[in-house]
């Protein structure tokens, strides 16, 4: 099966039997080593430095940080800036904190990740299992629904949230996420069904299944790692989405980052870096999470079907 | 009527027509095998019989039902396919077991089932083991499997053994005559490959261009091929044909044709050939490599065998047999030989052809005349 064939175990298959010593690794002397090694730890350093600036920043009091000395380790730890930024600190006229918000930004990913991953699965398998006369332009048309520029829908958009009493409303952010969000699954599972062997799809018929039950019991289960690459992807774009938010909900309906933008503009009198700092690592932790939990299988999925199966 | 019957059915893909009106009838514990090159149209007149491809015209019939319009999993069919099509995230004994169960067999009597079958093709052992984790041999064995269990009125295999490396092959072939002879079931098998047609099969039809060639016994086929592609297609190696022309000879029709130097040969025919009245007809003489042998080995039987001298070629040693190259009628020529002759490149050696066995062809229809 296609769906075997991970990243690791080509290179290994690839290599040609009866040369012993050869690897596919590029043989490199010892200053040329160096060299590597230096430039890598240079760029990890260079990536890794902004979020030492936060986390640093996030664990000191504001006097310390107001005193200069950025980079520095704090001299007294506290975690109250944390605390600060989930439940207390001012969000534009209200002194929720981020918590609410949060919470609103998991009830707009949680559906729209779960709903257009479903969506767009069912789209590839009849796109590739069960074509249809004009299934090309249909697949044509979502393909471009990935490639319109956020901006051009906004006022349609929200003319259309309105209509269908939507508008300011959670439910509102998920069906925007959703219609951006079904092009790309539809694309990603599109071309993961395509290596799916078509005879699976027709031993099954004359097995008696039908759409659906094919759909469930025979392609779902082999889909694994095809579907983590499409909700790393949704979840990521969803979840930091800027503009849709800003554009679509109300106060009561933000997510997460247009909240901590507020955190950020709003707070009057002093800035409260350390409350900054912690809110927006919060606002960055779900998809770090999602990262490295499915990580390994995101590069997996990308591989999938680029191997010869 | 038959119990499969295939009437003036045709497969067209806008204009393209791939398959032509066909019609094949066969009786219920026959074994057909659709058997020609690739793209000749076997595997979709198969897929139309299992109603994975809809008929274009005509009908198809089982048990004397017309299938157009009904589903695949209501004509009671089974298909064992090229890949095996086992279903990857279960095992053997749910692979076996998904078709009764969306047919909502009860479970004990899937259980019962799948024992039953395990046991019949030896695979007790691998019920728990996913597809993946399978040989070749054993994935083919599944497939079968899942086939067999549905106890259905036609099987329908989609070259299901060329998948399997030659020595397997051979096995597993004769594993799927011995099933066919204790179930008698009635099977359609679809392949390219012309021995297993011919070892396998109970009913031959030869197709070529979307056109059925030729429908009939392994016997027919190979003995009385009704055209040249049937002659030169079916067999190994394959029948001898070149060009002869019709002559007389003591009151019996004869053969005329010519040495690689040019010099002519004549080779009688049996009495009362059907080409007594053509004389002067220019024919492409068919015969089968065994046909043209050496002296000690011409079938005694024969009233019609004739010795011609001609010179070697090229001989090929083939363990049973020595396969040994002339020219005749300006093409090459494949005798069968018995291993042990001594005959070597060069030589100038005797040739014993046995006429009975010869077909003749017009050379332009390419159809058989005699």
């Amino acid at each position: 099966m296609a769906t075997d064939f991970s990243a690791e175990v080509g290179p290994v298959a690839a290599r040609p039997s009866g040369t012993p010593g050869s690897t596919q690794v590029i043989q490199t002397g010892g200053a040329a080593r160096i060299g590597i090694y230096f430039v890598l730890v240079l760029f990890c350093l260079y990536y890794l430095l902004p979020l030492y600036v936060m986390a640093v920043n996030s664990l000191k009091p504001l006097s310390e940080i107001q005193a200069g000395g950025m980079m520095s380790l704090p001299k007294e730890w506290t975690a109250a800036p944390w605390a600060s930024a989930w439940s207390t600190a001012q969000i534009g006229v209200a002194a929720t904190g981020l918590r609410p918000f949060f919470l609103n930004s998991i009830m707009m990913v949680v559906p729209a990740v779960a709903i257009s991953t479903v969506l767009g699965a069912l789209n590839g398998y009849v796109l590739t299992k069960w074509r249809f006369r004009g299934d090309v332009w249909v697949f044509g048309l979502l393909l471009f629904a990935c490639f319109i520029p956020f901006q051009i829908v906004l006022i349609p958009m929200a003319r259309l949230l309105g209509l269908m009493g939507l508008a300011g409303t959670v439910p509102g952010l998920i069906f925007v996420h959703l219609v951006y969000g079904i092009g790309f699954s539809t694309l990603y599972f599109k071309n993961y069904y395509q290596q799916f062997p078509t005879e699976l799809v027709r031993a099954a018929q004359i097995d008696g299944a039908g759409f659906f039950t094919i759909f469930r019991r025979i392609m779902l289960p082999s889909s694994g790692p095809i579907a983590v690459v499409c909700i790393i992807w949704q979840f990521t774009n969803i979840w930091n989405d800027f503009l849709f938010g800003a554009s679509f909900s109300d106060f009561d309906s933000q997510p997460m980052t247009v909240a901590l933008n507020n955190l950020v503009q709003s707070s009057t009198g002093v800035k409260e870096y350390n409350v900054h700092f912690a809110g927006a690592i919060m606002a960055a932790l779900p998809t770090l999470l999602v990262y490295v939990v499915a990580g390994r299988y995101f590069v997996r999925g990308l591989m999938a079907g680029s191997v010869k199966g | 009527m038959g119990f499969l019957d295939i009437q003036r059915a045709t497969k067209s893909y806008g204009s393209v027509k791939v398959l032509h009106e066909t019609d094949i009838s066969i009786e219920e514990g026959e074994f057909l095998v659709l058997v020609g090159p690739s793209g000749c149209g076997k595997s979709t007149l198969l897929n139309m019989i299992a109603g994975l491809e809809e008929v274009t015209s005509g009908d198809i019939r089982i048990k004397g039902r017309s299938m157009n319009g009904v589903r695949p999993a209501e004509r009671n069919i089974a298909m064992v396919f090229q890949s095996y099509a086992l279903y990857p995230n279960m095992n053997v004994a749910q692979n076996i077991s998904f078709g009764m169960e969306m047919h909502g067999v009860p479970r004990p009597e899937r259980e019962r089932k799948v024992a039953q079958v395990a046991e019949l093709l030896q695979i007790g052992r691998l019920l728990d083991r996913k597809p993946g984790q399978l040989s070749g041999g054993q994935r083919q064995r599944v497939a079968m499997g899942r086939a067999l269990v549905r106890d259905p009125d036609v099987f329908l295999f989609d070259e299901p053994l060329s998948n399997l490396d030659a020595k397997l092959r051979v096995d597993m072939r004769t594993e799927i005559k011995k099933l066919h002879q204790k179930l008698k079931t009635t099977i359609v098998y679809v392949t390219h490959d012309q021995i297993e047609a011919l070892t396998l099969s109970t009913r031959i039809a030869v197709m070529f261009g979307g056109h059925v060639q030729q429908l009939g016994t392994p016997k027919e086929i190979y003995d009385t091929p009704a055209n040249m592609f049937v002659a030169g297609f079916m067999g190994s190696p394959s029948m001898n044909l070149f060009a002869a022309r019709v002559a007389a000879q003591d009151g019996r029709a004869i053969a005329v044709t010519r040495r690689a130097d040019g010099s002519e040969v004549a080779l009688p025919f049996p009495e009362g050939g059907a080409l007594a009245a053509q004389v002067g007809r220019e024919i492409v003489l068919g015969l089968r490599p065994e046909a043209i042998t050496d002296r000690d080995g011409a079938d005694r039987h024969s009233r019609a065998v004739h010795v011609v001298e001609s010179p070697v070629d090229i001989t090929e040693p083939a363990g049973s047999d020595t396969f040994v190259v002339t020219h005749l009628g300006g093409k090459e020529v494949t005798g069968r030989f018995r291993a042990d002759v001594d005959v070597s490149p060069g030589q100038v050696f005797p040739f014993a052809i046995n006429m009975e066995k010869a077909v003749a062809f017009d050379p332009k229809t390419e159809m058989r005349i005699a």
